[in-house]
This record gives structure tokens, C-alpha cells and sequence, in this order.
């Protein structure tokens, strides 16, 4: 088997055995989510100008934030930082292979094993007493799946590339922490991005990070016109590619020169 | 200073991961203009209120945050030989100088407000404002102390306590009467945030809201922190009683 994807399938094993982290996670997701339909409809309830995302689309779309909420966390693999830390980051790149292939790999693996593990729950349950609405069309349903696929590549990409410059900080870290809170804002999960401020909107269409929740829920939810879908596809690939050659880059360079901790 | 890009980053990091949260109030209210009534410095007081004694708390009982960590250890049975009494030690483990960036941007928030509110100031409301800050903190307080404690029978600290600890500051950044009855009642009285929340507000903004008295009786009610605090400590005391070392 190629070595990347057997990495990836014992990395989605290990995963999958924290199941009871994921029953007692899911419970604290409902939680959360209830607190945010409610706020958002009280929001709702307070004006009467139309706002631009219709109110059972906003209570579907708060409900696909918690379900994908592992695919659009922002974060270092705890092992892979662990390993920089003490310098056995260097047996990783004797290995017979390309050490960039095998992070992006373990990073896909670590979002998609808890996602399919509270996804699948949670789209239930808000289907079935929540309201959340099923995609209006089996065109739909394609499109938000092909979305959601290029959601995790992006997200992967994303970070690796927060990963790789750890080389360049050892302590510092900076990136990784910035990364988290500028995903949330800037990808739509905190306020679905066309509730935010109109002088916004240009620059959150041409930034990344749409395309780990914005893209795919708006397609789940059938607001966009059917023209515009593979445009909205092209812009999640684009930016994974352009991740990608970043990551690979900047670890070319970092490997080159790396001084490595520790005796 | 060797890493002074990333020390700078790290610390506005910390800033704005607190912040996050007042991010989407302040974006909601630029495209609604308005939540039931409530404007965005009235929401922003009640943010600034449960951010400042959310983080007093957390300050100050940091250990019991982290106290399924000693109970795997075995660390707790150190403590127990000390003539000291086990709370106020575990209290005292360590003071986790990260996270004053949540009290800072808290105070930030809090004192914006009380200045776009134009409040005027009489000694009664600086009065309630500290008794609702110290009753807040005595909630939150207890709540970790509860969660502690649950460690003594588990030794995993449960997930879900984040829902009335982090969730709980997550509630009493708005006012309460936005939310569904049962929610606002359990809020009430079982863990009682509305009682630093909603409850003693008519008083401070002195003017009344739906579902907002303004009875004197209201300034009372922050008193239900502490009374929280002590029950919080008597079950503290149970599970000290039960406690088995895990002998490691």
C-alpha cells in the first residue's frame, strides 16, 4: 500500500478510539449550539429590515457550524510539536520519505476521524428535532460534498503550513496561536460572513479561509446560484494549492538550514 | 527578546483570543442595531461584568481548574499532611500570569461601556456594581470547586462542566431574558448567573426593560454568589471525606 495513505488510515484508527471523549464533546456541542440559535434569534426578532441570510437558513447554518466544527479547527498536531520540541523532528526526515506528504497526510486524518464521529450525530439530531433543513436539491447535496472534501484539503494545508513555521520560532508559537482565532473569525464560524460588515465583504471573497466554512454551508444551504459553484469549488482548490507549494517551500527551506535541539 | 516577532504575536494573540467573543456582539449589533431593546453598551456592560469576574475566579482557584491532574498524580495526598486547610491550598497552587490577558480585556470592555452609558454615578450603584463583580466570582469560583470535586469520583474531569463554566460566561455576556424560560431558569436557580445578571440590572441602568424590575429587593440578589460558594465548599468537604488516594 502506499506508505502516505496507510499513515493516514492508522492515524484515523487511533483517532477513532477516543469515543467517549467524543459522546461527552457532543453533548457540550449541543449545548453550545442551542445558546447560539437562541442569540441569534433573539438578534433576529429585534429588527425588521430583511436581513440577508433568511432565518431557518441562519438555524441550519449554526447547526452545520457545530457539526463540522473539527474539520475547521485551526491547530498544531500535538505530536508533531512535541517532536520539534525535542529535536526528533530529525529521525522524521532521515525516513524514506517526504516529510511534507506526511503531515499533510496525519493532518487530514486528524480532522476527518472526529468529524465523521460528531458530524454524523449531530446532522442527525438537528435533523431530526433541531431544524436543520436538508439541501434543497440532490445537486445540492453534491456540491456541499465535493465542498466539504475541499474544506478538509484546505484546512489541512492550512495547517501544515502553521506547522512548518514553528522551524522558524521555536519558541514562539505565534502563528499557531494567531491561527486559530483568525480561521474563526475570517472563515464565517463565529458570524456567517455575510452578516458582517459590508466594507468586509471584498476582502473576506478573496481570503482563504472562507473555504473552510463558508463555502461549503452556503452551498449545503442552496443560497448560491448553480453558476457560481464551480467557481466557489475553484476558489478552495486554488488556495489549497497555493498552501500547499507555500508549505512545501517554506519546509525546503527550513530543513536546509535546521539546527536541530537537544543531545 | 530573542524571538520579538513572536512574543509580540503571542501576546495579541492571548488579546484577541478573548476578544473573539465581543468581535461577533459588536458585529451583530452593526447589522441588527439593536437586541430586544438592549444597545450594545448595555450588552457590552454585562460582557465586561461576567469577563471580569470570570477571570477574578479563575485567577484566583486555578488549581481546582487542573485538580484531576493531582488527584491521577497523587499529588493531593501531599497536600492533606499540611496543616493547612486542602481548599485553600489548592486555591494557592499557582498563578497563571496568561490568562490576565482575559481580566485586562475585560476591564477594557467594562470601563468602555460604563463610559458610552454616560452612567451617573451615586455610591448605591458602585455599591451593587462591586457586589454584582464579587458575587460573579463566587459563582464562578464554585463552579470550579464543583468540578474539582467531581474529579474525586471520576479522575477525568468531565467535558461537560465547560458548558456551565465556559458556557456560563458565554450566558451572562447577554441579558438573560433573551433566552428560552427553562434555560433562563436553570440559570436562575440552579446555577444563579441571572442573579449577577439580569436580575440587579434595572437597578444599575435605572431605567426599567421587559422582563427587568427595578425593586430595591434586586440589589439582594447578588448575594446569591456566595450563598453558591458555601454549598459549593460543603460538597468540596464531602468528596475530601470520600477520598481514596489512586495510590500512584
Amino acid at each position: 500500500m502506499n506508505p502516505y495513505v496507510s499513515l493516514f488510515a492508522a492515524r484515523f484508527r487511533a483517532l477513532l478510539q477516543y469515543r467517549l471523549a467524543a459522546v461527552a464533546g457532543f453533548g457540550t456541542q449541543l449545548f453550545w449550539g442551542f445558546l447560539r440559535v437562541m442569540i441569534f434569534t433573539a438578534f433576529y426578532r429585534s429588527t425588521t429590515k430583511p436581513p440577508p441570510i433568511s432565518l431557518p437558513d441562519m438555524v441550519s447554518y449554526l447547526w452545520l457550524t457545530q457539526a463540522f466544527f473539527a474539520l475547521s479547527l485551526n491547530y498544531v498536531d500535538p505530536d508533531v510539536r512535541a517532536m520539534m520540541r525535542n529535536g526528533t523532528v530529525a529521525y522524521e526526515m532521515v525516513r524514506p520519505l517526504d516529510l511534507y506528504s506526511v503531515w499533510l497526510s496525519t493532518a487530514l486524518a486528524a480532522r476527518i476521524a472526529p468529524t465523521v464521529l460528531r458530524a454524523v450525530p449531530m446532522l442527525l439530531v438537528a435533523w431530526l428535532l433541531l431544524g436543520l433543513r436538508l439541501p434543497p436539491g440532490a445537486g445540492c447535496a453534491l456540491a456541499t460534498a465535493a465542498g466539504i472534501a475541499c474544506a478538509f484539503l484546505l484546512t489541512a494545508a492550512l495547517s501544515v503550513v502553521v506547522t512548518a513555521s514553528l522551524f522558524h520560532t521555536v519558541s514562539g508559537e505565534g502563528l499557531a496561536r494567531f491561527m486559530p482565532v483568525v480561521v474563526y473569525i475570517f472563515s464565517g464560524i463565529l458570524v456567517p460572513l455575510p452578516l458582517l460588515p459590508g466594507w468586509m465583504q471584498s476582502i473576506l471573497d478573496v481570503l482563504p479561509f472562507r473555504g473552510i466554512a463558508d463555502i461549503p454551508y452556503r452551498l449545503y444551504l442552496g443560497t448560491v446560484p448553480a453558476s457560481d459553484v464551480p467557481l466557489l469549488l475553484a476558489h478552495q482548490l486554488a488556495w489549497t494549492i497555493a498552501l500547499v507549494l507555500l508549505g512545501k517551500l517554506m519546509l525546503r527551506r527550513s530543513t536546509r538550514r535546521l539546527v536541530v535541539q537537544g543531545g | 527578546m530573542e524571538y520579538r516577532a513572536s512574543s509580540l504575536l503571542l501576546v495579541s494573540a492571548s488579546f484577541t483570543a478573548t476578544a473573539v467573543e465581543f468581535v461577533a456582539i459588536w458585529a451583530l449589533f452593526q447589522r441588527f442595531g439593536n437586541l430586544r431593546g438592549w444597545t450594545l453598551p448595555e450588552v457590552a456592560l454585562f460582557y465586561g461584568l461576567v469577563s471580569c469576574s470570570f477571570s477574578a475566579a479563575q485567577l484566583t482557584c486555578s488549581g481546582f481548574d487542573d485538580f484531576s491532574r493531582m488527584v491521577r498524580e497523587g499529588l493531593f495526598d501531599r497536600l492533606l499532611l499540611r496543616p493547612r486547610s486542602a481548599a485553600f491550598q489548592v486555591a494557592c497552587g499557582e498563578f497563571p500570569l496568561i490568562r490576565t490577558g482575559r481580566l485586562v480585556q475585560g476591564l477594557a470592555i467594562l470601563l468602555w461601556s460604563l463610559w458610552a452609558l454616560h452612567m451617573r454615578w451615586t455610591a448605591g450603584r458602585i455599591a451593587l456594581l462591586i457586589l454584582i463583580e464579587m458575587g460573579g466570582a463566587c459563582i464562578f469560583a464554585g463552579l470550579f470547586i464543583i468540578q474539582a470535586t467531581m474529579s474525586f469520583w471520576t479522575v477525568e474531569t468531565l467535558e461537560i462542566m465547560n458548558t456551565v463554566t465556559y458556557g456560563g460566561t458565554e450566558v451572562a455576556q447577554y441579558p438573560m431574558t433573551i433566552f428560552r424560560p427553562g434555560f433562563r431558569l436553570f440559570f436562575t436557580f440552579v446555577i444563579p448567573l441571572a442573579c449577577v445578571n439580569v436580575i440587579p440590572a434595572g437597578l444599575l441602568f435605572g431605567r426599567a426593560h421587559a422582563g427587568v424590575g427595578t425593586s430595591p429587593w434586586c440589589a439582594a440578589a447578588p448575594l446569591a454568589g456566595p450563598l453558591f460558594l458555601l454549598i459549593a465548599l460543603r460538597l468540596w468537604r464531602l468528596g475530601v471525606r470520600h477520598y481514596a488516594s489512586t495510590g500512584s
